[in-house]
């Protein structure tokens, strides 16, 4: 569904952010990309939904050049929410916010109301749809950013950084939310820095590092894999350093890690 | 005698309907490395506004309490009085750059220059600070064409070149790739080792363990919770905080169910690694 094809992309100041992706990501896939800063995680989903479009080469989803649409007409199969929840946000209410995408889409509004009170309910927000999103959180405001872009319903999510700066329980939501797109059959794009959270939830793990692809791989695979990730500061999840350390097989989790663990503990006496 | 008071404080913003402070007392000491732990909307970042002076200066509500740094009220200070002892990292490092400077040279170079620092010094301090966090080759760059990491970075550096007595940062890490993120803690280190006291609002339970010596945990307003690390992570009123330990917590408690030992002091990696040798050590010798 989404192909890219020697991308390159140079920035108007002469910053080569991406420089020959070659990539192809399939319908109802999840998959995570991980790099460095300043790695060209961005600038690469920025042209899903043609925010951003190639310098060479070419983008298409479903097919469609998005040299030929504007993103206002790909935003009906891809939704982008913003890294900064603040470059996104402009309604004075919640509920405002939510209607805002659907009401671009369609006129059925008892539909659309539907559609608001579910992503409102699953994103924890149904006792804030008529507060100011700014008197909301920069955590909070995320979610508020997160809803605003389902309530659209497209066939492609993408969530640039959605874990920055979330404790536990709003990565626990962020998990929930994942698995309801899952579950809906859409095809999910997620930039993380959090290991974890990308070993846990990602089957399919695109590494980047100077505009270039690195690995792409299943995650058990690329974390199996320190000195590489390196090249691009990356490290593997915390419990696979010790899997590695010990000679114990990937895994992403305290009990299976601690089960090999004293597996091979047995087996070596 | 404490670098940093808080008595009784409680603080409501002026819109909302519950307290986001409620009766904190915590005593800071010079050269403390503080983290302040607790889930989102628990309190974290409305107490170091506190610490800074933004409440309730900035941010108007129901106050009362005390905030004292370096033994005097914050009450009876201006803002820009209690600036020269306290630097502040935003959250969000999009609100924080300057938007006068034109490359990140400038940007991180502006605070010294407004304090009519001389200006060897500035570019000495400034050079410096850059190497520290790996930034020099964005010197150029317009702070606004970087990526959000890279913004993070920029924001740090221009709040640590001032090098403050008390530096607060809120969630500096948020939008680091892990390397960076390391380096940051780093830096972040070899302040405090220069005599700077810092208050840390972060996430990364790991990271706190190895670099911080004491840590407040905050819930609903109210603090749960503080002291040094050991006795933070390892109480079991930690449980009630909604947020997990380190990870290495979690491994030591539940290798004691496969091994009989006495260990509390399993917070960092190596502490982890160490154990991990040691129980393999004496499996081999037992069988």
């Amino acid at each position: 569904m989404i192909n890219v094809t020697e991308l390159v992309y140079r920035y108007p100041t002469g910053f080569d952010a991406l420089r020959g992706i070659n990539l192809q990501i399939d319908h109802g896939e999840k998959v995570a990309i991980i790099g460095q800063n300043g790695a060209g995680k961005s600038s690469l989903v920025k042209h899903f939904n043609g925010l951003l479009k190639p310098t060479s080469g070419d983008v298409t989803i479903n097919g469609v050049n998005t040299k030929e649409k504007t993103t206002a007409q790909l935003s009906r199969w891809v939704g982008y929410v913003f890294q900064n929840p603040d470059d996104q946000l402009f309604k004075n209410s919640i509920r405002e916010e939510l209607l805002f995408g659907p009401r671009q889409l369609s006129t059925d509004q008892v539909k659309i109301d539907e559609i608001v009170l579910e992503i409102a309910h699953l994103t924890g927000l149904e006792s804030s749809l008529d507060k100011n999103p700014y008197d909301l959180s920069l955590s909070d405001r995320k979610f508020v950013s997160i809803a605003s872009v389902l309530t659209m319903d497209q066939d492609v999510v993408i969530l640039d950084e959605p874990t920055a700066g979330q404790s536990d329980d709003k990565i626990a939501l962020l998990e929930s939310i994942v698995n309801y797109l899952q579950e809906k059959g859409k095809t999910i794009i997620v930039i993380a820095h959090d290991m974890e959270f990308v070993a846990k939830n990602f089957t399919r793990v695109i590494v980047l590092s100077g505009g270039k692809i690195l690995m792409d791989d299943s995650a058990d695979r690329v974390f199996a894999q320190p000195e590489k990730l390196r090249q691009s500061q990356l490290r593997p999840p915390h419990i696979t350093r010790l899997c590695l350390e010990f000679g114990l097989p990937v895994c992403f989790n305290v009990p299976e890690f601690v089960e090999a663990f004293v597996n091979s503990c047995c087996k070596r006496s | 005698m404490a670098l940093v008071e808080l008595k009784d404080l409680s603080f409501k913003y002026q819109l909302a309907d519950e307290f986001a402070l409620k009766r904190i007392n915590l005593k800071i000491e010079e050269g403390d490395f503080y983290a302040i732990v607790g889930a989102n909307g628990s309190g974290k970042s409305s107490l170091c506004y506190a610490i800074r002076g933004f409440i309730p200066h900035f941010h108007r509500g129901d106050f009362s309490g005390e905030v004292l740094v370096a033994d005097q009220s914050n009450s009876q200070r201006k803002l820009g009085e209690i600036g020269l002892d306290v630097g502040f990292v935003f959250q969000n490092p999009f609100s924080q750059i300057s938007g006068v400077a034109m490359n990140v040279y400038e940007e991180v170079s502006f605070g010294l220059e407004n304090l009519g620092v001389a200006k060897e010094m500035i570019a000495h301090r400034v050079e410096e600070i850059m190497t520290l966090l790996e930034i020099e080759h964005l010197r150029q760059r317009n702070p606004y064409n970087l990526s959000g990491g890279e913004q993070q970075k920029v924001a740090i550096a221009s709040v640590m070149v001032m090098e403050p007595r008390i530096l607060i940062l809120d969630e500096p890490t948020s939008q680091l790739d892990p390397v960076g993120t390391e380096q940051v803690f780093k830096a972040i280190e070899l302040m405090k080792n220069r005599g700077m006291t810092i208050i840390l609002v972060e996430h990364k339970m790991e990271l706190i363990s190895y670099f911080a010596n004491k840590v407040a945990v905050l819930k609903n307003g109210e603090l749960l919770l503080d002291g040094p690390i050991q006795d933070v992570f390892t109480s079991p009123v930690f449980a009630h905080s909604q947020i997990k330990p380190p990870v290495y917590v979690e491994v030591n408690s539940e290798l004691k169910k496969h091994f009989d030992y006495c260990c509390e002091e399993v917070l960092t990696h190596e502490q982890c690694t160490a154990l991990l040798h040691s129980l393999k050590q004496r499996s081999a010798i037992e069988k």
